[in-house]
């Protein structure tokens, strides 16, 4: 028996709530790096803003949307400097992306991704290469998109995501920021990897093995 | 570090909640906590003017919230910028129907939470517009001017953009003042020595023994240079050197002048500075029209100091003598 293509709404939803884990147990590496070229603060904003998104939620009905919707509103609400409004606004549009629908499958699943993206870079004015989050982000659309093409299941995509926002992750290293705080460090902020291209990473990896132990369970 | 605070996780919970008990009468809560209002806010039809911005510059950006000064402001954690709905909640908490200014500094946060409050405010059915300030000199060269951040010039700006929405403008004449301030001013600053977020417990950049840093922003982004500590007088010099040629400022211009220390400097030295300052703007022919110095837009306990100019016009002049009142800068309107 093949593996399903598609994941109901509701079943999609732990999904979203193993983001919080994900970011909480990373708690202090995203701190620590972010602590080289920023100022420190990454994982503990991250992880204020996720956890006040689950004690916002908890006891609730919810969808695949309405999740994302509550986390990416909470994250405006709560987390503020450069890492709210750029993950806020896309989990909200990746929200509106999928509000509705009653499965997701691989194709819906890269729609919602790319919707995410284009409001992130509408907000922030961020370009790929320039040392930010989208250095894991598109990068992993981008694997996504040529497994989809390729004729991959879904749960092959979802791999290729992880994968492509882990190396995408790991090219910050050699980049100069071009954008931010870290932007005013030239030369310096090279050698160390982006604290939210690391976060992102961490994001896209998590979302994509709870979706993918979910396609198991429904086999 | 040693440091007056309670906790270093709550310096700025702890720190508003000083602020409203102490100006109890002028300053009034939100159901936001980290949003401030002016009493006068919202109450009569006229344009509302919002901030927002980082803690750790007191008396910015709270200081500023008065009558025909600020209406409402957005409060962030230590240099860090407000959320959006914080941004949007002061908006709201400003709006008498006539519109909102916001007048915010260029900082890549800062942008991004009020480009989403503005959707926010929008759905609401609140006309937002923003002038963003971007006074400092040294954080990029004239021709990359909109990169360029906001510093102690903001003042200037909200001063200015106030006083003509207390004359009944309208939204769109608000706003032109408002950028007309920004456009004719120019600021620089001089560090000697770094700060420290209580939250970090250590400073994280450095300026050496004996070192100043010429062109550092207000939270410590580096400068153009660093080089021996020199008197004073030189120091006026130097920041003058960087912004007299860059607007540029010249003979017969009547400018305001505003001095600021970075947190530490003694108000003293402050004045030390500003004597040399008046001398040589004498000098060059250009007539100090008005003068505001103390510690106004500071960084937590750098030491060091700010130097902000404008050209003034009969509007100019006119707006930044309106009467206003606010911690930070209390205006008795012209003597003469």
């Amino acid at each position: 028996m093949t593996t399903p293509q598609s994941i109901a709404s509701t079943d999609a939803v732990p999904a979203v709530m193993g983001l919080v884990n994900a970011i909480n147990a990373n708690r202090e590496l995203l701190s620590e790096i972010d602590g080289a070229i920023g100022d420190g603060d990454h994982g503990i904003n991250m992880s204020t803003g996720f956890t006040r998104f689950r004690e916002s939620v908890e006891g609730k009905q919810l969808t695949f949307a309405s999740a994302l919707d509550a986390l990416g509103t909470t994250l405006l609400e709560v987390t503020g400097g450069s890492l709210g409004p750029l993950y806020g606004s896309m989990f909200m549009a990746m929200a509106e992306s999928v509000s509705g629908k009653e499965n997701i499958d691989a194709p819906s699943f890269l729609v919602m991704l790319e919707t995410g993206r284009d409001s992130m870079m509408e907000i922030g004015g961020a370009k790929p290469g320039d040392k930010t989050l989208l250095d894991s982000l598109c990068p992993a659309i981008d694997s996504y998109r040529t497994a989809l093409a390729s004729g991959a299941t879904f749960t092959e995509c979802l791999q290729a995501m992880a994968r492509g926002a882990e190396t995408g992750k790991d090219s910050t290293r050699d980049m100069i920021a071009r954008i931010g705080r870290a932007s005013r460090l030239g030369e310096r902020s090279r050698g160390v990897l982006d604290a939210g291209a690391t976060s992102c990473s961490i994001l896209l990896n998590s979302l994509a093995q709870s979706l993918q132990s979910q396609l198991e369970k429904t086999k | 570090m040693k440091r007056v605070i309670n906790h270093p996780d709550h310096v700025v919970d702890d720190a508003v909640r000083g602020y409203v008990k102490a100006h109890a009468g002028r300053i009034e809560t939100t159901d936001n906590p980290r949003v401030l209002k002016s009493a006068q806010a919202g109450k009569s039809k006229r344009v509302g003017v919002v901030t927002g911005g980082g803690s750790g510059h007191e008396p910015a950006f709270l200081g500023y919230l008065g009558k025909n000064f600020l209406d409402a402001v957005a409060i962030g954690e230590v240099f860090s910028s407000p959320t959006a709905k914080s941004f949007f909640d002061a908006m709201r908490a400003a709006n008498s129907g006539e519109g909102v200014a916001c007048l915010y500094g260029n900082y890549a946060g800062d942008n991004m939470n009020v480009k989403m409050a503005i959707k926010l405010a929008e759905k609401e059915g609140i006309r937002v517009r923003t002038v963003v300030a971007n006074d400092d000199v040294p954080s990029a060269p004239k021709e990359d001017i909109s990169r360029r951040r906001g510093v102690a010039g903001e003042i200037l700006m909200w001063k200015i953009g106030a006083a003509r929405a207390s004359e009944g403008a309208s939204l769109d004449e608000v706003i032109a003042s408002a950028q007309k301030a920004l456009d004719n001013t120019r600021s620089v600053g001089i560090g000697l020595t770094p700060c420290t977020i209580a939250a970090h417990g250590k400073p994280n950049f450095s300026i050496a023994d004996g070192q100043m840093e010429v062109g550092i922003g207000h939270h410590g982004e580096p400068g153009i240079t660093t080089s021996p500590l020199v008197s004073a007088s030189e120091m006026a010099d130097k920041m003058l050197d960087i912004i007299l040629p860059d607007l540029p400022f010249t003979k017969d211009d009547r400018v305001a002048v505003l001095v600021s220390g970075l947190g530490a400097t003694p108000l003293m030295e402050i004045y030390i500075l500003f004597d040399r300052v008046a001398e040589r703007l004498q000098q060059e022919g250009i007539t100090v029209a008005k003068t505001i110095a103390g510690n106004l837009f500071t960084s937590l306990e750098m030491m060091g100091v700010t130097l902000t100019l404008m050209k003034l016009d009969d509007e100019l002049e006119r707006l930044l003598n309106t009467p206003a009142v606010s911690e930070g800068w209390t205006e008795q309107g012209a003597a003469q």
